[in-house]
């Protein structure tokens, strides 16, 4: 992503020479997508505090890619399989109670070991597909054509749709189990639901951003968002709204620069949380989101 | 011709004895305080440590170990009393990640001909068949070296685990003791993932300790059950990738390890069915009340943050 002429204190016409490339409109266009729905799956993700599985499920792409590039498939079918299939796993397994955290964060890394190994064993057997590291963990964005970003939108609204249809008790559930388990919520089966519609979100948000760049995009605007706010709309707004700056300045940053978009993404999103952190500190906001949030819907 | 006349597996399995105790050891805390994430999340930085030394043109063994436990602490001191958050952990090494590639970058623009892929495929993928007789060695060493620490601090991080408040109030230093376990976690990391490669690492971590938890409700012979399994797993693993080449030695052991889960996951399914219901809990009260027989804690309420919400 070197740039051909540098980056000059007119930002309008700097905007505007980095749009005559059709590939950086489609690359904008792909990463406000995938920023509004990996902020909206992500605040849901922090809540429950489902980082670790988060992160599995979205490690679980890249055997499966690998895969399904070995048996001759389609990488897409890889990616949806191993995602949602990991996902799957991991919500039929994890147990309530007691002593399920333990578990739940065993099982968890046996998957996560287990598929990485696979796709260990797949690369090894197919020989060559490999190549490029960071492209593989964090995507380039570039090279995204318009077809993709089509199935990207109909994929995350899809997803969205899902969500907002569970969300309510999804966030009852999430935050008082035994409480919304006692009024008739179906808990498991919403934890179970939630964790599908995660895998496939990050199934199709990794194709474009690799597998750790869509990590970065689900934990951090939530946990930044979370961290500021208590209510859960205003959160999930917030969420967008940094997912999306994040991600418009970091297309930019990475096109004026020599350095890769992976590392100003996570940079900029890492600097919103830090801010938002010593923000919490300085008006003593301690606890986890999930707290403010049981006490914003009064329901703890 | 005998496996043991190949000097290669000779050193595999020394280097991979040391790796798999100190992880089993280690995993085996891992797990009970729900905290797998961190050994995940370490590993990961041990990429970006070992590329930063590269980068700077430092020993690589310096940049992996410092890496690993400085971010071990820092986690450590975000979260509550010397335990890492989930979602402290998930931003931290996201981020730590993107400064990953960053040093990729740098290290590759600033050598070129310094190749791209490869260099960074073993750091996360390492080869144990690869390992030299000075590092089987060292990874022997500080494998003993992780396993007498966590000896040392077993007890009392076992009862902080296990009890945090009662803990802190009958005077174990439950925060010292945290940071302390953290830095071991940070050291086992850092010479895992330059021998063994970090996909190895979490098999060796979650499996052993997950297996022997779902085996047995006893904090000792878990501990010692975790050790063993992770042990046997690795010989196990290197024994079967010497027998079919094409399996990569990774693949093998972490596919023995999952067998293993998935076994002691079944066998403790099987015996929950046929027991009685009250004899049917989760392996952590369980463990709560053997520890009160032994007289270490009185039972109160499960710590908050480790309630799962599945």
């Amino acid at each position: 992503m070197s740039a051909d002429t540098g980056l000059s204190w007119n930002l309008v016409s700097d905007v505007q020479q980095m749009w005559q490339l059709d590939s950086m409109v489609n690359a904008y266009r792909a990463g406000t997508i995938v920023a509004v729905l990996a902020a909206v799956v992500g605040w849901f993700m922090v809540l429950r505090r489902q980082a670790f599985a988060g992160h599995t499920v979205a490690l679980a792409g890249f055997p499966g890619a690998a895969a399904a590039v070995y048996l001759g498939l389609s990488a897409s079918w890889g990616y949806f399989g191993f995602c949602v299939g990991a996902a799957a796993v991991i919500a039929a397994l994890a147990r309530d109670g007691a002593g399920g955290g333990a578990e739940e964060s065993a099982l968890t890394g046996v998957v996560q070991a287990f598929t990485l190994a696979c796709g260990m064993l797949f690369v090894s057997l197919y020989k060559g597909f490999l190549n490029g590291t960071d492209s593989l963990l964090f995507g380039s964005f570039l090279g995204v054509t318009p077809g993709q970003v089509a199935v990207l939108a109909g994929v995350a609204a899809a997803v969205l749709a899902a969500i907002a249809l569970i969300g309510r008790p999804l966030v009852f559930a999430s935050v008082d189990p035994a409480v919304a388990a006692a009024r008739g919520v179906p808990v498991r089966l919403l934890g179970v639901a939630f964790l599908v519609l995660l895998g496939a979100a990050t199934a199709e948000v990794s194709q474009i951003t690799g597998s750790l760049l869509v990590f970065a995009l689900l934990v951090m605007p939530a946990a930044t968002a979370q961290r500021l706010t208590v209510r859960p709309a205003l959160g999930l707004g917030l969420a967008v709204a940094i997912a999306a700056l994040v991600t418009w300045f970091g297309l930019g940053a990475a096109y004026f620069s020599p350095y890769p978009i992976g590392f100003w993404i996570t940079t900029f999103a890492f600097g919103c949380y830090v801010l938002a952190q010593l923000f919490g500190f300085a008006t003593r906001r301690h606890g986890t989101g999930r707290r403010h949030v049981a006490r914003a819907l009064g329901v703890s | 011709m005998s496996m043991f006349s190949h000097p290669f597996m000779v050193y595999a399995l020394l280097g991979g004895t040391g790796i798999a105790a100190a992880c089993g050891a280690v995993g085996f805390f891992l797990v009970l305080r729900a905290q797998v994430f961190t050994g995940d999340a370490l590993s990961h930085v041990a990429f970006t440590g070992a590329l930063a030394a590269l980068a700077f043109g430092v020993d690589l063994r310096i940049g992996l170990f410092t890496a690993t436990i400085a971010v071990a602490l820092l986690i450590g001191a975000l979260g509550r009393r010397g335990r890492a958050d989930d979602v402290v952990i998930g931003n931290v090494f996201a981020w730590i990640l993107g400064l990953g590639v960053f040093f990729l970058t740098l290290y590759t623009t600033d050598r070129s001909g310094a190749g791209n892929g490869s260099g960074t495929v073993n750091v996360l993928f390492g080869s144990i068949l690869g390992l030299s007789s000075s590092q089987a060695r060292t990874a022997l060493g500080v494998g003993v070296g992780v396993l007498t620490v966590m000896l040392l601090i077993a007890r009392p991080l076992l009862f902080a685990t296990v009890d945090e408040a009662v803990a802190a109030a009958r005077g174990v230093p439950v925060r010292t003791v945290g940071f302390a376990f953290l830095a071991m976690v940070g050291a086992a990391t850092a010479e895992a993932t330059q021998a063994v490669g970090a996909l190895l690492l979490l098999g060796l971590l979650a499996a052993p300790a997950g297996a022997a938890l779902a085996l047995t409700d006893r904090p000792w012979r878990g501990f010692v059950l975790a050790v063993g399994l992770a042990i046997g797993e690795m010989w196990t693993g290197l024994v079967a990738a010497y027998l079919v080449p094409r399996m990569p030695p990774s693949f093998s052991i972490t596919a023995v390890g999952t067998a293993a889960y998935a076994m002691a996951l079944m066998y403790r399914r099987l015996r929950a069915r046929h027991a009685a219901p009250d004899s049917s809990a989760a392996a952590l009260p369980a463990l709560r009340r053997s520890t009160e027989s032994v007289g270490l804690a009185r039972v109160t309420g499960a710590p908050s943050d480790a309630t799962p919400l599945a």
